[in-house]
Formats: C-alpha cells, sequence, structure tokens
C-alpha cells in the first residue's frame, strides 16, 4: 500500500467506514488525495476499480482515459453516448473507446451527475472567467500528463467531467446545473482493459463560481472482485454484450 | 449573413461536384472561400471534419463550438471553433434547421457494438475519414468528435439521445466560409442501420467559390 504523507491522513476518508459501500481495507491497492487544481495519472490493470470521491463538494473533475496497451485507442464521448442512448453516464452505464471496446464500467455511482458535453478549462478559459492570476486549468494538465507517457497534443481528446451536470433544453440550449456538489459521493469505475486514466481538478468550464475554489478528491484504486455472471454492466442491454465480447477478445490470446 | 448566400451562383464556383453516396473527400480551402454542402435527396448525414491546413495539430473542437455558442446545435452563425478557441470555419448559411456535432461518426467497430457483431465489415465513416485524411499524412490522432451535416440527434432533458428520422428536405444547403486556411475531410455517411440517412445512403453536391470582393 503506497505510503501516505501523515498530514495527508487527517483528510483521508478511511474507506473502512460505516459507508455502505466502504471498500475492505485489505483490498486497497492506492490511495491519495488530489488536492483541488492538481492532476493525477495511473495505469489501472483490469479487472480493478477507481474510486473517485467527491470530498467536500467538488466543482468537477475532467478526465480522460486510453488503452494502456494501445493509446490511439482512446475513450470516445459520442460513441458512448450514443451506444447508450444518453448523454449523462450513471452506475450501470459504460465508458467505451473509439474502437468498440469498454475501457471503465461505472459499478458504483453515488453522485449521479456527470458530463460528457462540455469540454475542459483552458488558459483562456480561466482568464475570462476568474480574477487575475495564474489558475491551473485542465488543458494544460493534460498536456503536461499525456508527456509524461510520450504522447501529446494530438491526443488530447473530448472529455468527461466527473460530479457536474450540463443539462440540454429543448431548443437546444445548454444549461449547467447548479446544486450537484454532494460531499461524500463517489464513482466507482472498474477497468475492463488495461487503462491509462488522467484526473484534472480543476473547475468545470461551465461552472458558475467567479472564485477559483477547486476541491481536493479522493483516489482509490482497490481490487474489486471478478464480474459475476449477473454483473450490472456486462448485462446492461445488448450493445453492452457485444462490447464486452469485442474487449475479452483483446485477452484471448 | 443569408444576402452573402443568396448571391452566390453555382455558374461561378471554382468547384462544382456530385460527391456519390458512402465515399470521401477532402480539399483545402483558403482562407475566404465558401464552401457549400448540398444534401440532394434529403435526409443525408454528411460527416465533417476541419483542421488548420497550416498547422492540423489545430482541428476542430465539439466542445469549445458548443460552449462558446450555448447551445447543442449549429445553424446559420454558428462559428466552428478548433482547440485553440479560433475561428476554422462559419456557418453562413443553413437551410437545414439544425445540424449535430454530438453524436460522432459510425467505424465498423462501434457498428460491431450497435448493431450485431456480424456488422463489423460494413462501410463506415471512420474508414472514409482515413482515407480522406491520408494524402495529408493524418491518421487516426487526429480523429476527433466531428460534425454531422443534416443529421437530427435531439437530446432530451434526462439525457437520452437518439439518432432519429431527419428534418432535412431535399436541396437543402449549408454554407461554410474559411476563416483561416482549412483542411476540410468529409465522409458521405454510409450508414443503413439507423436512420441517419433514411435507410439509403444518397450522393450530395459540394460547390467552392472563392472569396467574395
Amino acid at each position: 500500500m503506497q505510503l501516505i504523507p501523515h498530514s495527508l491522513e487527517n483528510f483521508m476518508v478511511h474507506t473502512a467506514s460505516t459507508h455502505s459501500n466502504a471498500i475492505d481495507p485489505s483490498l486497497v491497492l492506492i490511495e491519495d488525495i488530489v488536492p483541488g487544481g492538481a492532476y493525477w495519472q495511473i495505469i489501472i490493470k483490469r479487472g480493478n476499480t477507481l474510486r473517485i470521491t467527491d470530498l467536500e463538494g467538488s466543482k468537477g473533475v475532467s478526465m480522460l482515459c486510453y488503452n494502456a496497451d494501445n493509446p490511439i485507442e482512446r475513450f470516445n464521448v459520442a460513441d458512448t453516448a450514443k451506444i447508450q442512448f444518453n448523454a449523462f453516464l450513471k452506475k450501470g452505464m459504460v465508458l467505451y473507446s473509439d474502437m468498440g471496446r469498454i475501457l471503465l464500467s461505472i459499478t458504483e455511482d453515488t453522485s449521479g451527475c456527470h458530463d460528457l458535453l462540455g469540454g475542459c478549462s483552458s488558459a483562456a478559459s480561466n482568464a475570462v472567467k476568474y480574477s487575475a492570476g495564474d489558475w491551473h486549468n485542465s488543458r494544460d494538465h493534460f498536456l503536461k500528463a499525456l508527456t509524461r507517457w510520450g504522447l501529446g497534443k494530438k491526443d488530447i481528446m473530448p472529455n468527461l467531467n466527473l460530479f457536474t451536470r450540463v443539462a440540454v433544453e429543448r431548443d437546444g440550449k445548454m444549461v449547467f446545473v447548479e446544486g450537484c456538489e454532494k460531499p461524500g459521493s463517489f464513482t466507482d469505475l472498474r477497468a475492463e482493459m488495461n487503462v491509462m486514466v488522467i484526473l484534472s481538478n480543476c473547475p468545470h468550464v461551465l461552472h458558475s463560481s467567479k472564485v477559483y475554489d477547486p476541491k481536493p478528491i479522493q483516489v482509490t484504486v482497490w481490487q474489486s472482485p471478478p464480474p459475476g455472471s449477473d454483473d450490472l454492466c456486462r448485462n446492461a442491454n445488448p450493445e453492452a454484450i457485444r462490447g464486452f465480447i469485442n474487449t475479452d477478445a483483446l485477452f484471448a490470446q | 449573413m443569408t444576402a452573402i448566400s443568396t448571391q452566390l451562383d453555382p455558374k461561378t464556383a471554382i468547384y462544382n461536384e456530385v460527391l456519390p453516396a458512402r465515399h470521401p473527400w477532402s480539399r483545402i480551402l483558403k482562407q475566404g472561400q465558401i464552401l457549400r454542402i448540398e444534401d440532394l435527396g434529403g435526409n443525408q448525414a454528411v460527416d465533417f471534419l476541419v483542421y488548420n491546413a497550416d498547422d492540423p495539430s489545430e482541428r476542430y473542437s465539439a466542445a469549445d463550438t458548443l460552449v462558446d455558442q450555448g447551445n447543442i446545435y449549429l445553424t446559420t452563425g454558428s462559428k466552428l471553433l478548433s482547440n485553440e478557441g479560433r475561428v476554422l470555419l462559419t456557418i453562413i448559411n443553413d437551410t437545414c434547421g439544425r445540424h449535430d456535432t454530438s453524436g460522432g461518426a459510425c467505424s465498423r467497430e462501434s457498428n460491431s457494438v450497435r448493431f450485431g457483431l456480424d456488422k463489423k465489415y460494413q462501410h463506415a465513416c471512420v474508414e472514409n475519414f482515413l482515407t480522406a485524411l491520408a494524402p495529408h499524412k493524418l491518421g487516426k490522432r487526429d480523429l476527433v468528435s466531428n460534425i454531422n451535416f443534416f443529421m437530427n440527434v435531439p437530446v432530451s432533458d434526462d439525457g437520452t439521445l437518439e439518432i432519429v428520422d431527419g428534418i432535412s428536405a431535399p436541396g437543402s444547403i449549408v454554407d461554410l466560409r474559411a476563416e483561416m486556411n482549412a483542411l476540410v475531410a468529409i465522409s458521405n455517411c454510409p450508414q443503413i442501420n439507423n436512420p441517419c440517412n433514411a435507410y439509403n445512403p444518397t450522393p450530395i453536391r459540394l460547390l467552392i467559390w472563392d472569396a467574395t470582393k
């Protein structure tokens, strides 16, 4: 288990808490706090789960992911929405790659608010929204994180935003939904292949607050049990069944 | 803005060709040129990507475009923004009513998931994009969320999203003005498994005019 600085231990939502979805501590492989405004990257091995916990009322976390064994296969927001006929991700849905496979399954989710439409913040969007200052933004974070894996600007794709929602009105108008902050809520993402994940803990580009004050999140990689024959995500619909056949084929040899 | 388009006479176009059903196409537009896409048969999805021709790592960004205009549909007046926040193209005229940039491009792989594992050898837009971009030394890394002209993808307030019967009448046109030198790639969508092409892919007409004035 990764050593945590003593000063951070007080912040931890200890996973052996009274929460009904508490993780058995013996299954925790990696745990860390990502401060507001920071970024974090990791490769999650197939079968393990990444839990992202909103500790204090998140203003949004931007996320990208890739097939770690072939990063030209990338998370695709359009396929994810259209294959599942819904632009709002929730428990039981999955994150599709652009190659007909599943990167991550949402096996648990107590937030209920995630956004596929809004994209991410940039230096330019920060300059418009906040008072003068050197505020971190997700576009630059993604670029720096990708460089660590030998990737670059062309690999920045449309992203997912956790813990936030953008509603669409009948005439197409996009409206940032206020009040989605739910301290203590979390989402569990089970890796269905080896997955490179980048989290940028910067506020959603449409979040209305003009004060740059992103909140910390907790990240926990844990050894989740293998999916059973009645697994929620693997059996969700005929498309998912085919998507998992395609994904499993990657590991057939 | 419509006034510019009504002055556009096909006889003065420097390019005027029919793109057959299911085919790819690419072309570099010089700054100021106008590209017209005409939906000859009605309800034909035209998948579309655009890049800064002088530096294709700068490319169309659906999210930047939608957030800037605050609306998920593209129509007259929409500025197609790049990942650097600059305007690549402006839609200066649209007689269809609205266009999609949330539904993505079909691929052999997503076809196998959406419609059946046996569908993985059917032709698809990603194949067309790869063909169209290869002469410009671009490839899969350069594929991003695209535009679907003439495609109807409503999004409900509970997030429900579906490609449904189109609203584009035969003869619908969309005119795009290049605000920088722009590399355009088109896939005349070959999808036959959902209503995006009314189950019958049809040809489109492409015209280009030099900059006015």
